[in-house]
């Protein structure tokens, strides 16, 4: 079936009309002439794998195709630079921190030997997150050289509660950049230098997003195993504990008194992660034996099988307990489904309560919100309706690859 | 059909979101605020942010965290109340909201310093505009070019075009008055209420009138 399984090729942005309307694209392209001759560039650690990743790989196709020629970088570095960056990641996101004291000497040589093995002749430079951070040293050796282009810092963490001894570390090579790009005004520090919001988006074309047939929608149920006669509640997320999967089987089981509904938990993660399986295996046990509760392990390349999963269910759930920004609940507004979902990092972004969406701070909060929009249909109906067109005006790629031309005209011209 | 003397010129307008420092997490936080913060964010709460809150309860966004973050409904009515058409700037509109709020702390005081169950970030839009090669030279092609507005660019001409006006009129109605000379029209489309519509049916709504006319 070719819209279940077709060859993914780079997208164009004349493939986005019906998504978006033609006046959006003819906007773009009329922005995008007007940076004609500036080049881009994009740096972050890592070409596959990961949210930056799977956003550049799709963007950059498209800043291509708007005429902006951009150029993907990524830093190289040794296992234990990549082991310090990752302890850096989870303190900026407010896990402990119990660094070395060579640690940020190492972060910056490697910073350093990137710094001199790469070429920045681009009139926009993009660094994406901490790790390549410091290569913000290279604008003082351009400028020498009479090339003032524009370094801008793409946050894709949640600062909100970052740890202080990493942030104090790092905040002075942001504050040396033009701007800041944040996902959400509460991820913010507080910085001395321009904070724009540049909400995460979803790729509507993605084999995890595109239109499916109704009949494969269907084929995938049954592969499964769940009966679509009858209510489906879907949660998709990786076995993780910030996840809350046992939270959701309590609030099913709630649910469960008062309709005759299945829950589906899909994800993967479990094979390759030793945490994973232990949470698979507590999600096991809290089924006990359910016949109604489907528990997913599905492979990495899954994603037309978990869009059919979105697109059959009922109402989906992404009750997390710590979130980034949650893109899964974008996926799910934009297949038109009543969410309910915990008011945690980017989530009430997406989610505004009863309107949107559903927002939920507890176990019995979740199941009620649930049991509301079971005995509500019409009123879920309009929630997911809502919902398709917050996210068509905010969170879709089209809008970030209009963001970052808007980006490149503002600091263009406050120049002058 | 009437031809105007000079024609209406279409933009197309992009707005980025700027966040800025200001960061409210109390009642009183936000009245401080509203006194001290910049132009732009106060029209960016007030009337911006009806692009992508045109479903919510309130259109202002002070009005909707009020209700939403402090639970407090009354103050919030009165702040998505505040009559947008009968204040002639910014100024006046920052009066307005910041009065309406210390007027309630005044007569609620305990209300000032409860944490708020999120905090309020101020934010400003910064524009980009580009000139479309469309233009109206008469209602009827008026209509059809607003037909064919984005959400952004019919925002630009309906409602930002108020600051440059003086909160009193917008572009459309502004070149309906002046290089058609029909106040009376003018007016009818000044009239139309787009603080409590969604901008799609501002949109309808707009050029349906003109259409009607234009026949």
């Amino acid at each position: 079936m070719e819209a279940a399984t077709g060859a993914t090729r780079a997208q164009r942005l004349d493939d986005y009309v019906t998504e978006v309307g033609q006046p959006e694209v003819a906007e773009i392209r009329e922005l995008a002439a007007r940076l004609r001759g500036s080049r881009l560039k994009m740096v972050n650690s890592t070409a596959v794998g990961g949210g930056v990743a799977e956003i550049l790989n799709r963007l950059v196709p498209l800043l291509e195709d708007a005429g902006i020629p951009t150029k993907w970088e990524v830093i190289t570095g040794g296992e234990e630079f990549f082991a310090v960056t990752k302890a850096f990641h989870n303190a900026l996101h407010g896990a402990p921190y119990e660094g070395r004291p060579h640690w940020f000497d190492l972060f910056l040589a490697t910073n350093e030997e990137n710094r001199k093995r790469m070429q920045f002749d681009e009139d926009l430079v993009v660094i994406h997150d901490p790790q390549p951070m410091g290569l913000i040293h290279a604008r003082d050796g351009a400028a020498r050289e009479g090339k003032a282009a524009h370094w801008v810092w793409r946050c894709h963490i949640d600062l909100s509660h970052a740890h202080r001894d990493v942030w104090e570390f790092l905040r002075p090579f942001v504050e040396r950049y033009d701007a800041s790009l944040f996902s959400s005004p509460a991820f913010t520090q507080g910085l001395s230098i321009p904070q724009f919001l540049f909400f995460p988006t979803i790729d509507p074309l993605a084999d995890k997003n595109k239109p499916l047939p109704p009949e494969y929608v269907e084929e995938v149920m049954q592969r499964f195993g769940i009966d679509t006669s009858r209510p489906v509640l879907t949660q998709i997320s990786r076995f993780d504990r910030l996840k809350d999967p046992v939270g959701v089987i309590q609030a099913y089981r709630i649910v469960k008194k008062y309709h005759d509904c299945q829950l589906v938990l899909a994800g993967g993660g479990a094979t390759d992660d030793p945490e994973g399986a232990a949470v698979l295996q507590e999600v096991k046990e809290a089924a006990a034996g359910d016949p109604d509760i489907r528990i997913l392990d599905l492979p990495p390349w899954s994603h037309t099988e978990i869009n059919a999963l979105q697109r059959g269910s009922t109402i989906v759930i992404q009750k997390s307990l710590r979130e980034g920004f949650g893109l899964t609940v974008s996926e799910a507004l934009w297949k038109r489904k009543p969410v309910v979902a915990s008011a945690v990092g980017g989530i009430p972004s997406q989610v505004i309560h009863k309107l949107t969406g559903m927002l939920v701070h507890s176990v019995p909060g979740c199941a009620y919100q649930i049991r509301f929009l079971l005995s509500n249909p019409d009123f879920a109906r309009q929630v997911g309706e809502y919902g398709h067109e917050h996210v068509k005006e905010n969170f879709l790629i089209t809008a970030n690859l209009k963001r970052y031309l808007l980006l490149f005209l503002i600091l263009r011209r406050q120049r002058g | 059909m009437n031809r105007a003397g000079q024609p209406f010129e279409f933009v197309a307008a992009s707005y980025l979101v700027r966040i800025r420092r200001e960061r409210a997490r109390t009642l009183g936080d936000l009245g401080r605020f509203l006194r001290t913060c910049s132009d732009e964010s106060i029209f960016y709460h007030t009337f911006q942010s009806l692009e992508t809150h045109h479903y919510s309860a309130f259109s202002s966004d002070f009005a909707q965290w009020v209700l939403a973050a402090c639970n407090e409904a009354a103050l919030a009515e009165r702040l998505a109340t505040v009559d947008v058409r009968g204040v002639t700037s910014l100024e006046e509109l920052r009066g307005a909201l910041a009065g309406a709020l210390e007027e309630h702390i005044q007569a609620s005081p305990a209300s000032a310093e409860r944490p708020a169950f999120e905090p309020f970030h101020f934010c400003e839009a910064a524009e980009v505009t580009v000139p479309l090669e469309t233009r109206a030279w008469t209602l009827g092609e008026l209509a059809e070019g607003i037909r064919r507005l984005s959400l952004h660019t019919l925002s630009y001409h309906l409602i930002t075009s108020r600051l440059r006006l003086k909160l009193q009129t917008n572009d459309f109605s502004h070149w309906i008055q002046h290089s058609l000379g029909r106040p009376d029209l003018a007016a009818k489309v000044n009239n139309v209420d787009f603080y409590t519509n969604t901008l799609e049916g501002v949109r309808d709504e707009v050029a349906d009138l003109l259409a009607a006319e234009a026949a």
